[in-house]
């Protein structure tokens, strides 16, 4: 959720690239982002080899773990009870033609069968991935808006109104979501009695969770921000947009801000990441449906088929999402190179 | 960042004041340090001793931070939870450091194709949620202490792995290294006394910050009732108790959970100041 790395801020060009041919610069761009879908594919390759070996981990005969999962009793089976489920699960093949089949599922969007449910883990995940991507963007966005209210108003305006503003934004960040969502559900839910307190799927039960993702988050991408925000204020261009007799808040909105966000730009693909799993916690405080909450049922149940299925998942989302970030921020702006 | 305020003495630069704002992160260090090694002298209850009588009681002058549902009295519950949140936040930050050194030096010095891989396999794992992580960990070895603290550990080491083998590759790359290539020393020895030590000096300060993530990591994992169970005073144990009682008795979330924050913010000033010291030693 909060990393205190910095490492994360993106690598921007110091100089112009140099003075090369267009086409040339388009085919380097395109030679990068193939290399970048080539190692994607072997990262999700790799994450599901974990997950799969990570099933055979399960301590115990595992038709065995399966049907004391699905009956949440603990007891040994006859070979008659065993029966369907080793056919349903194909556990009489060896490993390696298991674990071929895994990944062939894999690629035509099969996560396989869920041991407490008895149903395809797609149609678990197909039904609860609506309302969590809806609160990741709906948070995502939040805290976009808070962002840029508050460096707007606090960055590059003295020492004192800058301490204040750092100070919220690392207080904001370092907040865990478990608690600042219990404070929000104590004091807007139960004490003024503005939003419901079992969240549902409306628009005003979306409000409370989506701001308790928006706030740590609007903390962090406001403290890389503000460092930017600061060196664009003593830009040359800033000092021409003055003489030219432009306000300081028309100079802030038209000429700083722009700058100031590429950071931000670029930590929204890790953003839609840290969101999904931050709706782990967040769906199970305000009682939200979703995939974090079919997550925490299925990790207590070691439901693992589940589990793999959201955390394989997640890694599409996050793999695809910055994907996007990288091909948008070579377009908005051509001197950051690939890196 | 405070480049340029001039030193007050400059034969003594590092005899600096410490900023007002440890001092409240001090006190918290020292009450933690007493409630660690002898909990009983700062708790006013059993923590244990059930009253039924004065169950769900609000905070008071009789119990600072009010009752549970049982009547325990929790302040001392936090008291003497704190050995046991200590101890999960200080494994894993240790696991976790660890791991961190040992792929951060593959990552580093490996022989070249293990050093490309242990890279591209950091830089997946920086990206990747850290809870989601730490989940499948836990939803394979089940949950208890133990896994909570290796399901931190792995969950927060990728990040700090990059950084250890960000310092290696600068100390490899740097004059004194060169100079003692040129000198004639072995590599172990230039490893072991250059090397190491300039790029693994910053974490010590990394470690102070890692301690109140750890904890803030995994009390999330117990308020999700996948840590430590609830009959243990461990603060994240005691915010997942607290949640059945979220409406009646509100405090038994807030004020563990306000325990936390202080003790993850405390962390960070602490972290933060030793890593300026350490800039400023450096200089």
């Amino acid at each position: 959720m909060t990393r205190t790395s910095s490492s994360d801020a993106p690598v921007v060009a110091g100089a112009p690239a140099p003075a090369a041919a267009r086409p040339s610069r388009l085919r380097s761009a395109g030679r990068l982002l193939a290399g970048r879908v080539v190692s994607a594919v072997v990262v999700l390759w790799g994450a599901a080899t974990v997950a799969f070996f990570a099933q055979q981990l399960l301590p115990g005969d595992r038709a065995t773990v399966i049907l004391n999962i699905r009956t949440g009793r603990a007891q040994r089976r006859t070979p008659e009870e065993l029966e369907p489920i080793i056919a349903q699960f194909g556990l009489d093949r060896s490993v390696l033609q298991q674990y071929l089949d895994f990944l062939r599922g894999l690629v035509v969007g099969d996560f396989g069968t869920s041991y407490q449910q008895f149903r395809p883990v797609t149609a678990i995940l197909g039904e609860q991935l609506a309302a969590t991507v809806t609160l990741s963007l709906v948070a995502i966005a939040i805290s976009w808006v808070l962002m840029v209210v508050w460096v707007t108003l606090t960055a590059g305006r003295g020492p004192r109104v800058g301490a204040v503003g750092s100070g919220v934004d690392v207080v904001a960040a370092g907040l865990p979501h478990y608690w600042l969502g219990i404070i929000l559900l104590l004091v807007f839910a139960l004490g003024l009695r503005w939003f419901p307190v079992m969240g549902g799927t409306g628009p005003a039960g979306i409000v409370l969770p989506a701001l308790t993702l928006a706030i740590p988050l609007a903390g962090f991408m406001a403290q890389a921000t503000r460092t930017e925000f600061e060196r664009a204020l003593e830009q040359p261009f800033v000092v021409s947009a003055r003489m030219r007799g432009m306000g300081d808040t028309a100079v802030r909105l038209r000429h700083v801000l722009r700058h100031a966000v590429l950071p931000a730009v670029t930590l929204s693909g890790w953003a839609l990441g840290a969101t999904l799993s931050g709706a782990v916690v967040v769906e199970s405080i305000f009682s939200r449906p979703g995939i974090g909450s079919v997550l925490v049922t299925a990790v207590n149940s070691q439901d693992l088929p589940v589990v793999v299925g959201v955390v394989t998942l997640v890694a599409v989302v996050y793999v695809v999402a910055n994907l996007a970030v990288d091909i948008a921020y070579t377009l908005i702006d051509p001197r950051v190179r690939l890196s | 960042m405070t480049a340029l305020r001039p030193a007050r003495s400059p034969s003594r630069p590092s005899r600096r004041r410490a900023p007002w704002s440890l001092a409240p992160a001090a006190a918290l260090v020292g009450f933690l340090g007493i409630a660690l090694v002898a909990p009983q002298v700062l708790a006013t209850h059993d923590p244990f001793a059930l009253d039924y009588a004065a169950a769900l009681q609000p905070p008071s002058l009789a119990h600072w931070f009010g009752t549970d549902e049982s009547g325990r009295d929790l302040y001392s519950r936090v008291v003497f939870g704190t050995r046991e949140s200590l101890a999960i936040g200080l494994g894993a930050a240790a696991v976790g450091l660890a791991g961190a050194i040992v792929l951060g030096a593959l990552a580093a010095l490996g022989p070249r194709p293990v050093a490309a891989a242990v890279d591209r396999l950091l830089e997946v794992l920086f990206a990747f949620p850290a809870l989601l992580l730490a989940l499948l960990l836990i939803a394979i070895a089940g949950p208890s202490a133990l896994t909570q603290i290796l399901a931190v550990g792995v969950g927060t080491a990728p990040g700090y792995a990059r950084m250890v083998r960000g310092q290696i590759l600068a100390a490899k790359n740097s004059g004194y290294v060169q100079a003692a290539v040129a000198l004639g020393h072995t590599r172990w020895r230039i490893l072991r006394a250059h090397v190491l030590p300039n790029a693994l000096r910053p974490l010590v300060a990394v470690f102070a910050l890692s301690v109140g993530q750890s904890i803030v990591w995994a009390s999330s994992l117990s308020f999700l009732g996948l840590g430590v169970a609830p009959p243990s005073p461990e603060w994240g144990a005691l915010l997942d108790a607290g949640r059945t009682y979220i409406v009646q008795a509100g405090w038994l979330v807030v004020i563990p959970g306000l325990v936390i924050v202080a003790l993850a913010l405390t962390a960070t000033t602490l972290g933060r100041h030793l890593q300026a010291g350490l800039e400023r030693g450096e200089k």
